[in-house]
C-alpha cells in the first residue's frame, strides 16, 4: 500500500469525489488559482475548471451561505474555511441555517454539504490563527463533526461525508498536512465510529485529531515505564461513541483525555460528564485530562509549546492517575 | 509531596542526561543527599535534594535526555523539591531555574481536591468491597495518595483460611474478621433471645454414652449441640438462608457453621453440609476434623462459603452467655455458652442442675422474635432428648 | 516416667501443632497455659490411648488438663 501525506490524501478524495459526481463543487478562499492556503487543492482547478473548483471572496458568511443554499438545491457542496478561527464569521449560516433546515421545514429540506476546515496551533500563527474550535461545533444538534487524525482518515471521511444527507464538518489539523502514512482503503472508513490505535489494559488516552501522535509517542514512553496504555482516537466528535469510550473505561478503569481546546466547557468535559454518568462505578482512578491553557495561543515557539498539550504533559498526567 | 526535577546547571543549559541515580524508590533522601549523577554539557554532575523524604518513583530512566525542569522524582514529604548542584562543581546553586525552562517543562498535574477525613477508595474498588462484603477501612491502599484501588480490594478478598496453607495469615484473618463483622452491624437489624435451658438429661445421657466407649470412639458435648441446633433450624426456615439484595432466600438445605477459635487470634466458622442427616458419630469425626484443618489454615472455599447458619459454643471453660454477631449474608447465629452447675427451681423445689444460656441473634429482616423464641425452645426440646438426635 | 511425659508432650504438640515447642510446667492447667480446649483434650486422650493402649474412662477426663496429672495417671493406671 502507498504512503501519502495528510494533505495528498486528502486532495485524492476530493479528486475521486469530484470524479464520481458532477454535483460535487470546491468553493473558498484561494482553493483556485492558489491552490489553497495549506496546497490541498493544488491542481484541482486546472483539472476541473473554475465553474467546479470556485474561488470566493473574503467573505465566509456568504461563501458558507451559498453552499448552503446550493446544498439545499440538490447540489454538494464542500466548503474551505481556511481555518476554524474565521468560521465564526459564518458561525451563524452554519447553526442557524445548516444545522436547523431540516427541522425548520418539517423535514422537506436537508443540507447535504461539507465544510471543511484546519484547526490547531503549533505554527507560530498567533492567537488568531491557532485556536481548536471543534468543541463547540460538537455542541450543535444537526451537525456531524468529524476530526480525521491519520492519512487513511483524511483520505476516506470526505466519501461518506457527502453521501450525509445532513451537514458535515471536517477539522483537519493543519500540522498533520505533511504527516505521512498508508493510504489505506477509502472504502472502509466510517463517520460514526471511534477507533483503539494502540491497544492497552493500565490506562486509556482518548484524543482525536492532531493530538493523536502525541498521546501515541506519550503512550510508547509509558510503556517503557512497564505502563500499557490503550489510545482511543475518536474520530467522530459528534455524535460521540460513547459505547467505544465507555468499552476502553471498563477495560482500563482511568483515563487520560486529551483534547487541543481549552479545558472550561470543552470537548474532554464531556467526555469526562459521559463517564461519569454512564461508568462511575467501572472508574478506579480520578479522572484526568491534558487540554491547552487557557490563554490565546501565544506567537513565541517556547510559550506556544508550553500552552499546547504534549507528550510530557500526557505522561505526567497518566502517571499521576496511575500513582506511580 | 516533592517532584525532584531537572535542575538548571547554568543559564545556558537547556537538557540534562540522566546519567544514574543513587538513590532508589523507598529510600529516605535528607537534605543535602546526592541523589543522581546528570551529564551536561559541562560533564557529569553530582545532583543533591534539598527536600527529606521518601523516594516514591523515579520518572527518568537512566540515559534519557530530558529538558530543564522536568519531572525525575516524587519524593513524599513536604514542599517542593528542587535539585540541585553540589557546590565544588563551581556553579551558582542559588539559581532558580529560567523562566523559559519551566516554560518548556511539563507542570505538575494537579491531584483533584481531596474531601478531608473521606476514605479515599475508588468508585470500582467499593463495588467490589461491597459485593464481597469486604470493608474498606480495614484495608490498606496502593493508590495516589494511599487511595484503595480494585486490585487492593481484590488481593483483600481473598479467604484467609484458604490462601495459607502452611498455616493461618493472622492479619489477613483479621481484616476478613472485621470486614464480615462490620458489615453485619452496619447492615443487619439484630435482636437477640436467650434462654436457659436445664442440661442434666444431655449431659447425663452423654457420660452414659461415653462410658462404654473407647476414648477415639466418644462424642464432645459439643456435637450434641451442633446436631440440635441443625435439626432446629430444619424445622424453622426462616432463620436458615441468605439475605441478599433481592430479599430473603431460605435454603432447603442445612450447613451449619461451627465458630472455631483460632490459637493467638482469629476464628473462622466453615461448615459441615447437610449437618442434619449425619449420625452424631459421624459429626464428631467431621468435627474434629474441621477443627484440626481450620486450625492448619486447610479449609476449603465450599466450607468457607457455604454455611446457612452459624453456631458459636463457648465450650467449658467460656462464660455464662454470648451475644453472637450474624456473619452475612446469613440470617441467625445460635450462641452456647458454658453449662454450669445453678440452683433451679424443679416441681416447687430448689435443685443444683447443670444450666446452659443458649441465644439466639436473628436478621429481623428475616424473622421475628416470636420465632426465634420457639425456635429456642425447639432446640431446649432436642436436647432433652439426645438419644433422638 | 521421663519416657511417658516425653510421649504426652509430643501427642500435645502432635494434636496441636501450632502449640509446638511445648515447655510447660507439670501443674499448669494446659488449657490455660496452651490454650487448649475439649476438643484438644479429646483428641489427646485419644491419641495416648492408641499409643499406650490403656483405656482411659470419659470420667477420668479431668485429671488429663494437665502433664504431671496426666503423666501420674498413665502411671497409675498402665500395665507395668
Amino acid at each position: 500500500m502507498t504512503d501519502l501525506t495528510y494533505r495528498e490524501a486528502m486532495r485524492g478524495a476530493i479528486r475521486t469525489a469530484m470524479q464520481e459526481d458532477e454535483r460535487v463543487f470546491l468553493m473558498g478562499e484561494d482553493v483556485g488559482h492558489y491552490g489553497g492556503c495549506y496546497a490541498v487543492t493544488k491542481g484541482l482547478l486546472e483539472e476541473f475548471g473554475p465553474q467546479r473548483i470556485r474561488d470566493t471572496p473574503l467573505s465566509e458568511s456568504a461563501f458558507t451561505g451559498a453552499g448552503i443554499g446550493a446544498a439545499m438545491n440538490g447540489v454538494r457542496p464542500i466548503v474551505e474555511i481556511m481555518t476554524c478561527n474565521f468560521s465564526l464569521l459564518a458561525l451563524d449560516q452554519i447553526m442557524n441555517n445548516a444545522a436547523t433546515m431540516r427541522h425548520m421545514s418539517g423535514g422537506q429540506v436537508t443540507v447535504p454539504i461539507v465544510i471543511r476546515m484546519a484547526t490547531g496551533g503549533g505554527r507560530q500563527l498567533a492567537a488568531q490563527h491557532s485556536h481548536s474550535l471543534e468543541g463547540w461545533y460538537a455542541h450543535i444538534p444537526g451537525l456531524r463533526v468529524l476530526a480525521p487524525a491519520t492519512v487513511e482518515d483524511a483520505g476516506g471521511m470526505l466519501g461518506p461525508a457527502l453521501a450525509d444527507p445532513d451537514p458535515v464538518l471536517i477539522f483537519e489539523n493543519a500540522l498533520l498536512y505533511n504527516e505521512t502514512g498508508p493510504a489505506g482503503d477509502p472504502g472502509s472508513v466510517d463517520i460514526d465510529h471511534a477507533a483503539i490505535r494502540r491497544e492497552g489494559s493500565d490506562i486509556s488516552l482518548i484524543t482525536y485529531g492532531g493530538s493523536l501522535g502525541k498521546t501515541l509517542a506519550a503512550a510508547g514512553q509509558l510503556a517503557g515505564d512497564g505502563i500499557d496504555a490503550e489510545v482511543l482516537d475518536l474520530r467522530v466528535l459528534r455524535p460521540l461513541d460513547d459505547d467505544a469510550i465507555l468499552a476502553t473505561l471498563a477495560k482500563t478503569r482511568r483515563c487520560v483525555i486529551v483534547d487541543e481546546g481549552w479545558r472550561s466547557g470543552s470537548l474532554s468535559a464531556e467526555i469526562m460528564a459521559r463517564i461519569v454518568e454512564q461508568g462511575f462505578w467501572t472508574l478506579d482512578a480520578p479522572l484526568a485530562r491534558v487540554c491547552s491553557e487557557e490563554v490565546p495561543i501565544p506567537y513565541a515557539a517556547h510559550l506556544e509549546e508550553a500552552a499546547l498539550p504534549s507528550a510530557e504533559k500526557i505522561v505526567t498526567a497518566a502517571r499521576t492517575v496511575l500513582g506511580r | 509531596m516533592g517532584v525532584f526535577t531537572m535542575p538548571s546547571l547554568g543559564a545556558d543549559m537547556e537538557a540534562g542526561t540522566l546519567v544514574e541515580w543513587l538513590k532508589q524508590p523507598g529510600e529516605r533522601v535528607d537534605h543535602g543527599d546526592i541523589i543522581a549523577v546528570v551529564e551536561t554539557d559541562k560533564g557529569a554532575i553530582e545532583v543533591e535534594v534539598f527536600e527529606a523524604g521518601e523516594i516514591e518513583a523515579l520518572l527518568v530512566d537512566p540515559g534519557q535526555s530530558v529538558p530543564v525542569g522536568t519531572a525525575l522524582a516524587r519524593i513524599a514529604g513536604d514542599g517542593h523539591a528542587e535539585g540541585h548542584v553540589s557546590d565544588d562543581a563551581g556553579i551558582d546553586t542559588d539559581k532558580p531555574p529560567a523562566a523559559a525552562a519551566a516554560a518548556v517543562s511539563p507542570p505538575e498535574q494537579k491531584r483533584p481536591p481531596r474531601i478531608a477525613a473521606e476514605l479515599r477508595a475508588s468508585p470500582a474498588a467499593r463495588t467490589l468491597a461491597a459485593d464481597r462484603g469486604i470493608d474498606l477501612a480495614a484495608i490498606t491502599g496502593t493508590g495516589p495518595d494511599g487511595a484503595i484501588q480494585l486490585s487492593d480490594v481484590e488481593s483483600a478478598g481473598v479467604q484467609p483460611a484458604t490462601a495459607h496453607s502452611n498455616g493461618v495469615d493472622p492479619s489477613a484473618m483479621r481484616r476478613a474478621i472485621a470486614a464480615a463483622m462490620g458489615r453485619s452491624k452496619r447492615d443487619i437489624p439484630h435482636y437477640y433471645l436467650m434462654h436457659r435451658i436445664d442440661m442434666a438429661p444431655t449431659l447425663s445421657w452423654l457420660s452414659k454414652y461415653n462410658e462404654a466407649r473407647a476414648p477415639a470412639e466418644r462424642l464432645l458435648l459439643g456435637v450434641v449441640l451442633l446436631k440440635a441446633a441443625a435439626v432446629a433450624v430444619g424445622d424453622f426456615p426462616d432463620f436458615n438462608g441468605f439475605y441478599k439484595a433481592d430479599g430473603y432466600q431460605p435454603s432447603e438445605a442445612v450447613h451449619v457453621g461451627s465458630a472455631i477459635s483460632i490459637r493467638g487470634g482469629g476464628l473462622a466458622a466453615p461448615a459441615i453440609r447437610n449437618t442434619a442427616e449425619h449420625s452424631l458419630p459421624d459429626l464428631m469425626k467431621k468435627l474434629r476434623d474441621l477443627v484440626a484443618r481450620t486450625r492448619r489454615g486447610e479449609l476449603r472455599s465450599s466450607e468457607i462459603g457455604d454455611p446457612t447458619v452459624t453456631i458459636s459454643s463457648l465450650g467449658e471453660r467460656g462464660v455464662d452467655s454470648l451475644w453472637p454477631i450474624i456473619y452475612p449474608p446469613q440470617v441467625a447465629i445460635i450462641g452456647f455458652g458454658s453449662p454450669r452447675t445453678h440452683p433451679w427451681a424443679s416441681d416447687d423445689a430448689l435443685a443444683i442442675r447443670p444450666v446452659m444460656n443458649v441465644s439466639l441473634a436473628g436478621d429481623h429482616r428475616a424473622n421475628d422474635g416470636h420465632r426465634g423464641a420457639l425456635l429456642l425452645r425447639h432446640i431446649e426440646e432436642l436436647l432433652a432428648h439426645p438419644e433422638d438426635l | 516416667m521421663p519416657e511417658i511425659r516425653a510421649l504426652v508432650i509430643e501427642e500435645i504438640e502432635a494434636i496441636a501443632p501450632d502449640v509446638a515447642p511445648v515447655t510447660i510446667g507439670d501443674d499448669e492447667d494446659v488449657r490455660d497455659a496452651l490454650d487448649l480446649d475439649s476438643m484438644d483434650i479429646f483428641n489427646l486422650i485419644a491419641a495416648l490411648h492408641q499409643r499406650t493402649g490403656i483405656d482411659i474412662p470419659d470420667a477420668e477426663a479431668a485429671r488429663f488438663v494437665t502433664v504431671g496429672g496426666a503423666v501420674q495417671w498413665l502411671l497409675e493406671n498402665g500395665p507395668g
